[in-house]
């Protein structure tokens, strides 16, 4: 949130002292602002009535939580309430000259979502079941958050990572193949992570050896193994089929106890390894890039290879370790949609989840909490057409799948603003 | 790596018909080559021409063009190996490789060479074609695959130029598609030169204001581009779906499909030479446009502030640009770009009526076509025809040879990949590099000493 607050520093240099203005930007006042615009736009154009019915336990759970039935109408517009009372929180604030809080702009978000899926399933007698919600947005934030961790790692080491979307994809066809073979999903993820890291060479190869643009490589490299992928998945998967191409999945491991616990339970700790896996790694990635002597390297080489290298850090070596490191990570990602989602390698399957990645990466400032984060987010737009088409919504569903994508625009326009990324990012190092 | 690279440098500059190994015979010519270079020109006239012929092959050798040509002949061969290995014929033969060898060279012959004839009469010209007409087909094939690839490219390459990289070609075309086409089938009544020219507008102005909004948010609020047109990719993607699903809309009358009506005859791009081929004027609109793309970036005064924004921000804003307005307007250029190939699949690639899939991965592709063509107007042309030609060829093979045309992809990111890489291609095929043209010249020396010590 710093570049709303933007702090400018007037030096007068005939007085010794120094005046601080402090410049408090409207931008957020203004998204909040039309995002209330927007949800009550909706409540007027497309009037449901009826009730929802939000699904909150299982039955495995300790103790059950009954369905809450809420009459949608009259609680979206409570909804409604809250976020107009936020809004103006927020413009007196900002008149004021103070920073937006972050606890009042979760509490937007927090009653925008509850008030927008109250409207959304209304009258329907579906369950709206929360645990489906919120679990399929962690199961589907995998690619994203793998491929986001991986981006963040090259970048911060200066190798801008575009290759995201070939790592998943190489990493997802090795995985099938691998998989299918020795009937065991951890050799495909084994596997996958080899594959993600040889993508990555190939990257290195060119962008950190013969100084080719790291853009250009990127793309190329997306283009690649879609085309390879896709070549081998018709001359070799398909008439191979049930050898080749029918993979052994992981299965979702309950962790005793805390599984049983309702809501949190089955939607963090009802899940294959490859999600437990996740968990780990994003805290693990943070550490070893801020905390360690390897990411404290790997940081001055993305910042400022000159002085890195000066001081006696080879930069060259760095970057691969770096690069070879985000590709074996990204790697992970792509093994999920053949040994978890999927018991099959189909051609494109990863369909652009890499650009996505790079979202989140750019949306989480290069930092890999905000960006594993943003691709929480990302994953529960994917997940949130399953639901609503359960649920089954009157308003028209490509609407409902618009709105994820619109929302993340607002919040990169008006939340995160200008983001700055890693000085040498995307520059090649030339010794000399 | 290190290998070539050693290669690279002791070859570099001492005439490709050297061998890299630099034997001590070749190290004396050079030491009397070097002394003649000292004493001036009095060599006797053979010697000279002959130096004068080395130096001409060493230019060429170290050209761009010839590392290019090594590029393009990499990336066939390892397409070549990828249809080796997955031929059926070439499988059967390698199994009693060492009874019978020379099967498995003639089906290898057979595969490779099958599959690259049919991909050269799929986009060049077509000998086996009896008639004038179907042998230049393919040609006119290329130019048409060609058409929206240019114009798409060149909204990359014109965003690139500004510092911008312009993701949304995919939302951008499918935007101009529907705006196209809405004036296509929606509006009836208007004679033909009219309405087509209304529809073209409709669908550059579409694409312009999908880019111009993300160069607005970039401008007003730092929002990254590659972030803003991902996202308003799908939004794009989504908001076309709605409309095509949605009677009254983009969906055509009495039909549940989520497909337009087809464009009417007053709206269609005419073709340009005749009923009997698929190309159209729009292959003309964008050779104008590449045409107009040049006279922008390098005689208008707009492209320049493009161009320093480009290169360097700050010092553009300190030199007094707006820095804001170019994002602004170069984004809003080149979605009109983007919004040309929309529209000219529409009017002219497209015309029976399209669905949510008509950018047909023109938006990605345009990427790797505006990267290839180094972000020049001219570039773009070229690599646009190279990739049309692709397509074209892509299709023939597959339909004759039964090879899948996603080995197109394959050999079209090679040659991207490899012309990147100059260093790589002179290391393989033993160019000489240009920049280097003096540097062994402590090499003979160190022979010489060897020798000595050896002595």
């Amino acid at each position: 949130m710093s570049a709303d607050h933007m702090t400018t520093q007037l030096d007068a240099p005939l007085s010794e002292t120094t005046r601080t203005v402090t410049v408090v930007s409207w931008k957020t006042a203004g998204v909040l602002l039309s995002v209330t615009v927007l949800y009550a736009l909706l409540l007027v154009a497309v009037p449901h009535s009826g009730d929802t019915r939000f699904l909150l336990s299982q039955r495995s759970d300790f103790f059950q939580i009954p369905v809450i039935v809420v009459p949608a109408v009259a609680f979206a517009w409570v909804c409604g309430a809250i976020l107009l009372a936020v809004t103006a929180a927020v413009v007196v604030l900002t008149a004021r000259g103070t920073r937006t809080p972050l606890w009042l702009v979760s509490l937007f978000v927090l009653a925008g979502l509850t008030g927008f899926l109250a409207w959304a399933g209304a009258g329907s007698p579906r369950d709206l079941s929360i645990v489906g919600l919120l679990g399929g947005a962690v199961l589907w934030s995998v690619p994203f958050v793998y491929g986001a961790l991986g981006g963040v790692i090259g970048e911060r080491a200066g190798v801008v990572n575009i290759a995201i979307e070939a790592q998943l994809l190489g990493a997802a066809f090795t995985a099938a193949v691998v998989s299918s073979i020795t009937g065991s999903a951890l050799a495909g993820l084994v596997a996958a992570v080899v594959a993600g890291a040889l993508v990555s060479l190939v990257l290195g190869l060119f962008a950190i050896t013969y100084h080719v643009n790291q853009v250009i490589v990127g793309v190329v490299l997306n283009v690649l193994v879609v085309g390879l992928t896709s070549f081998l998945y018709s001359q070799v998967l398909v008439p191979a089929a049930e050898t080749l191409n029918s993979t052994t999945r992981f299965s979702a491991i309950p962790i005793p106890i805390l599984s049983d616990i309702p809501v949190l339970g089955p939607v963090l700790f009802r899940q294959p390894a490859l999600i437990y896996l996740m968990f780990i790694a994003v805290p693990a990635v943070w550490y070893a890039l801020n905390r360690t002597k390897w990411g404290l390297r790997l940081r001055a080489v993305g910042e400022h290879p000159k002085a890195a290298d000066t001081v006696g850090i080879d930069v060259v070596r760095t970057r691969y370790n770096a690069v070879l490191v985000a590709g074996a990570v990204a790697g992970l990602g792509g093994a999920f949609y053949t040994t978890v989602q999927l018991s099959q390698f189909g051609e494109n399957m990863t369909g652009g989840a890499g650009y996505i990645a790079l979202a989140a990466v750019i949306f989480g400032k290069w930092d890999p909490i905000r960006a594993a984060f943003a691709g929480l987010l990302f994953g529960f737009a994917s997940n949130l057409q399953n639901v609503l088409s359960v649920v089954g919504s009157p308003v028209p569903s490509q609407f409902m799948l618009m709105i994820p994508y619109v929302v993340t625009l607002l919040a990169v326009a008006g939340l995160v603003g200008r983001s700055r990324p890693p000085a040498a990012s995307g520059e090649p190092y030339i010794k000399g | 790596m290190s290998a070539p690279e050693s290669n690279t440098a002791s070859s570099s500059g001492s005439g490709p018909e050297q061998e890299p190994g630099l034997d001590p015979g070749t190290a004396e010519e050079l030491e009397q080559e070097r002394a003649r270079e000292a004493t001036g020109p009095v060599g006797d006239a053979a010697v000279d021409t002959a130096g004068r012929l080395a130096k001409a092959l060493h230019q060429t050798m170290s050209s761009p063009w010839t590392v290019s040509v090594g590029a393009v002949l990499l990336a066939i061969a390892a397409g070549s190996i990828m249809i080796a290995f997955t031929n059926d014929g070439v499988q059967e033969a390698s199994a009693y490789f060492f009874a019978r060898p020379l099967d498995t060279f003639v089906a290898l012959g057979q595969a490779i060479g099958g599959a690259y004839s049919a991909l050269f009469r799929g986009s060049v010209v077509n000998l086996q074609a009896t008639d004038f007409v179907t042998a230049i087909r393919p040609l006119t094939e290329t130019l048409s695959y060609a058409t929206p690839l240019i114009a798409a490219g060149l909204g990359v390459a014109l965003a690139f130029r500004a510092g911008l990289f312009n993701i949304g070609g995919q939302g951008q075309m499918l935007v101009a598609a529907a705006a196209a086409g809405w004036v296509g089938f929606g509006v009836s009544g208007v004679p033909f030169p009219l309405h087509l020219l209304m529809a073209l507008v409709a669908g550059i102005a579409a694409g312009a204001l999908w880019a111009g909004l993300a160069g607005l948010l970039k401008a007003r609020t730092g929002a990254h581009e590659v972030i803003v047109t991902i996202m308003l990719n799908y939004v794009a993607f989504y908001l076309i779906a709605y409309l095509l699903a949605t009677p009254g809309l983009l969906q055509a009358p009495g039909s549940s499909n989520p497909k337009t009506p087809p464009t009417p005859e007053s709206a269609q791009l005419p073709p340009l030479l005749g009923d009997r081929f698929n190309l159209t004027w729009g292959f003309v609109l964008a050779l104008l446009a590449v045409v107009g793309v040049w006279w922008l970036l390098n005689r208008s005064s707009a492209g320049f502030s493009f161009r320093a924004v480009g290169e360097n921000p700050r010092a553009a804003r300190v030199a007094g640009i707006d820095t804001g307005r170019a994002t602004v307007s170069s984004m809003l250029v080149a979605g009109g770009l983007v919004g040309l190939a929309g529209a000219s699949q529409v009017l002219g690639g497209v015309t029976t009526g399209f669905s949510s899939d008509i950018d047909a991965g023109i938006g990605f592709d345009a990427i790797t076509v505006a990267l290839l063509g180094g972000s020049s107007p001219w570039g773009v042309l070229a690599a646009g025809i190279l990739f049309g030609a692709f397509k074209a060829g892509g299709t023939t093979m597959q339909a004759a040879e039964g090879v899948p045309s996603d080995i197109v992809l394959v050999v079209q990111s090679l040659i991207v990949l490899f012309i990147a890489a100059p260093p790589l291609i002179r290391a393989i095929f033993r160019l000489p590099d240009p920049n280097r043209r003096r540097a062994p010249k402590k090499k003979p020396k160190a022979t010489r000493n060897r020798k000595e010590a050896a002595a």
